[in-house]
């Protein structure tokens, strides 16, 4: 697929995402994800450009043509129909057979294990029951492409850990073309087979999320990722809710449920540095040797290899007082319930 | 301040403003309440009975009718794309859909009558079709629809503003046609706000006076030449004195607290999904 749009909010845009990818599209709030989701729909007319599905040109094609399902962030479920009947609007849109819309409604419903929800009213659903609903209308017309504009931002963190598996499991499931608008630069990691960065309407960088972190294309793409320390770790039981999290040359304490393969990430400014081990309740403390520092304003970004590199936000006030400059060796220290595992 | 202060002794503020707002209710509610109440019941049957006046009220309130079937018409669309568009002068426009509510009606009767007249504007069009507007029932339906059509319009555009057009634009992706998107979606949502919109219409149609008067006073109905009831009251109490009108005022003002009390019973259910 291409699209190759350009108007007063979008510029120069030019994607090419492969058939059965998970691709998301990055960027800061305003930064115009929602405009170019429903361009790619057809929902918004486009002052010049092109979009194929397929080398199939498909600019001029009514929405409802195009083989394209949305799911927005506040699901936008039709509050006068039934859960069943939201999921078989589609079908009963495009003409589908009487006798097989049940069935395939019952099908996708035990898909996404809602089964037990399809005599409901949507205003009875929690926010992540209407996302299942949401995906389930969407996916039973069988769409070629599945857009997702910020599918997991309005859950709660349970629903959101939930909804991130079962947005991974239907793309394995069903080999669809997805495209998922976010902000959220663990959901690239954790989701993307590839990532677009977006800033102010331009596409400032794509690649793969290991692309994005390590070799960023430009300071915005750079401080986007920089404002997490993103690893990918084995975690297994260190008891009492926590993990022992193997990130190849460390491990980290993390409080978390989640065992097996997962990812972690710090927030900078969740690190404490200091020059000598403190005695603290933090439970994760590493010696390293600071290898980078960036003035950004007032705060300065610090890059720490124990290894591996660690970003810490501290004040120019701090990097003064511990004289932080690269070569010298410092102690970083933070807490189990400061890391995010998902 | 003392205006919210608790105690037991209500603070200046309150007592005033209890006192005006119970002036306000009593001027209100007394002259409807008293002339409810002013004629027998007997009175207003055999009122009822009389054929000037149910020819009267059956001519007035199937023209409301036709006024608001006409009004959904063509008032539904207008509301919808107000709704769901943004253009420079929008603002004007909506403004001045409302100027009907605001102008003197007898105006609004000249102002007709300069336009549906039979050698004006649009009178010479519908002339060649056969219809005419002076002394006629569609003379009555178009004054009726032109004073009391502003609030179908705003009601039903207020609906659909409510209607987040996200929920229509998942409809289109989901294979609903803009049409089929229209009538399973967008209208299922606003028909509340639709009928709401229909009754004060109806309400307020069957109500005129001025325009009616100078475009269509009595009119060809059924083999008989009724005038509608507002005028009809007008001509008994100028006629006859006050006693002849009263029991048709009170007809009048029985079938328009029936239509406001169905229309309340729409909002309030509107309120509590």
């Amino acid at each position: 697929m291409k699209v190759d749009l350009g108007e007063f909010v979008l510029k120069n845009i030019n994607l090419d995402i492969n058939t059965g990818e998970y691709f998301i599209l990055l960027g800061p709030t305003g930064a115009g994800k929602t405009v170019l989701l429903e361009a790619i729909a057809g929902l918004y007319p486009l002052m010049q450009g092109k979009v194929f599905i397929d080398d199939r040109e498909i600019t001029r094609l009514a929405p409802e043509k195009r083989g394209i399902s949305i799911v927005y962030q506040d699901q936008m479920l039709f509050p006068h129909l039934s859960v069943e009947k939201n999921i078989a609007f589609g079908l009963k849109a495009s003409k589908c057979p009487r006798q097989q819309i049940k069935p395939l409604v019952d099908n996708i419903a035990e898909l996404l294990n809602i089964t037990h929800l399809l005599e409901r009213r949507p205003t009875t659903l929690s926010g992540g029951e209407k996302q299942k609903v949401a995906l389930a209308r969407a996916l039973v017309t069988k769409p070629a492409v599945l857009l997702l504009d910020e599918p997991l931002s309005a859950l709660d963190p349970q629903s959101r850990e939930v909804m991130r598996q079962e947005l991974a499991d239907i793309h394995r499931r069903l080999k669809i073309t997805m495209v998922h608008v976010t902000h959220e630069f663990e959901e690239a990691v954790a989701l993307g087979d590839r990532v677009a960065v977006l800033e102010q309407g331009e596409i400032a960088q794509v690649g793969t999320p290991q692309d994005i972190l390590r070799r960023p294309a430009s300071v915005f793409v750079a401080e986007f990722a920089l404002s997490r320390n993103v690893f990918t770790a084995n975690a297994t039981d260190a008891g009492e809710g926590y993990a022992a999290a193997d990130i190849g040359d460390a491990v980290v304490m993390v409080a978390t449920h989640l065992r097996g393969p997962v990812h972690l990430t710090v927030r900078p400014e969740d690190i404490l540095l200091s020059l000598e081990p403190l005695r603290s309740s933090a439970r994760n403390a590493f010696e390293g040797t600071v290898t980078e520092v960036v003035e950004r304003g007032s705060v300065v970004y610090v890059t720490v290899t124990v290894p591996p590199e660690f970003v810490c936000l501290v004040t120019s006030h701090s990097r003064e007082e511990l004289g932080l400059k690269e070569g010298v060796r410092v102690w970083l220290h933070f807490k189990a319930t400061a890391v995010h595992a998902f | 301040m003392r205006m919210f202060r608790i105690s037991t002794r209500p603070s200046v503020f309150s007592i005033v403003f209890l006192i005006l707002a119970l002036l306000m209710l009593v001027f209100i509610l007394t002259p409807l309440i008293k002339t409810c109440f002013s004629s027998s019941p007997g009175t207003i049957w055999h009122t009822l009975l009389d054929e000037d006046v149910y020819m009267s009220i059956l001519m007035t309130a199937s023209c409301g009718l036709m006024a608001t079937v006409l009004g959904l018409i063509l008032g539904v669309p207008l509301a919808y794309l107000l709704a769901r568009h943004d253009f420079r002068g929008k603002r004007l426009l909506e403004s001045l859909i409302d100027v009907p509510i605001v102008i003197p009606h007898s105006a609004v009767g000249i102002a007709l009558l300069f336009v549906f007249g039979k050698q004006q504007l649009f009178g010479q069009v519908f002339y060649e079709i056969g219809l005419r507007f002076v002394d006629t029932l569609a003379g009555v339906v178009i004054a009726m629809m032109f004073v009391s059509v502003p609030f179908l319009i705003d009601s039903t555009r207020d609906g659909f503003k409510a209607v987040d057009p996200r929920m229509e634009k998942v409809a289109r992706t989901l294979g609903a046609s803009q049409w089929r998107t229209f009538w399973r979606v967008s209208l299922p949502l606003t028909w509340r706000s639709v009928v709401s919109g229909s009754i004060m219409m109806w309400a307020r149609a069957i109500s005129e006076f001025g325009a009616v008067l100078i475009l269509a006073y009595h009119v060809p109905f059924f083999g008989e030449h009724p005038a509608v009831t507002p005028v009809l009251i007008f001509e008994r109490f100028n006629n006859f004195g006050l006693d002849a009108a009263r029991p048709i005022a009170v007809l009048v003002i029985i079938i328009s607290l029936l239509a406001f009390v169905a229309l309340r019973t729409f909002t309030i259910k509107e309120e509590k999904p």
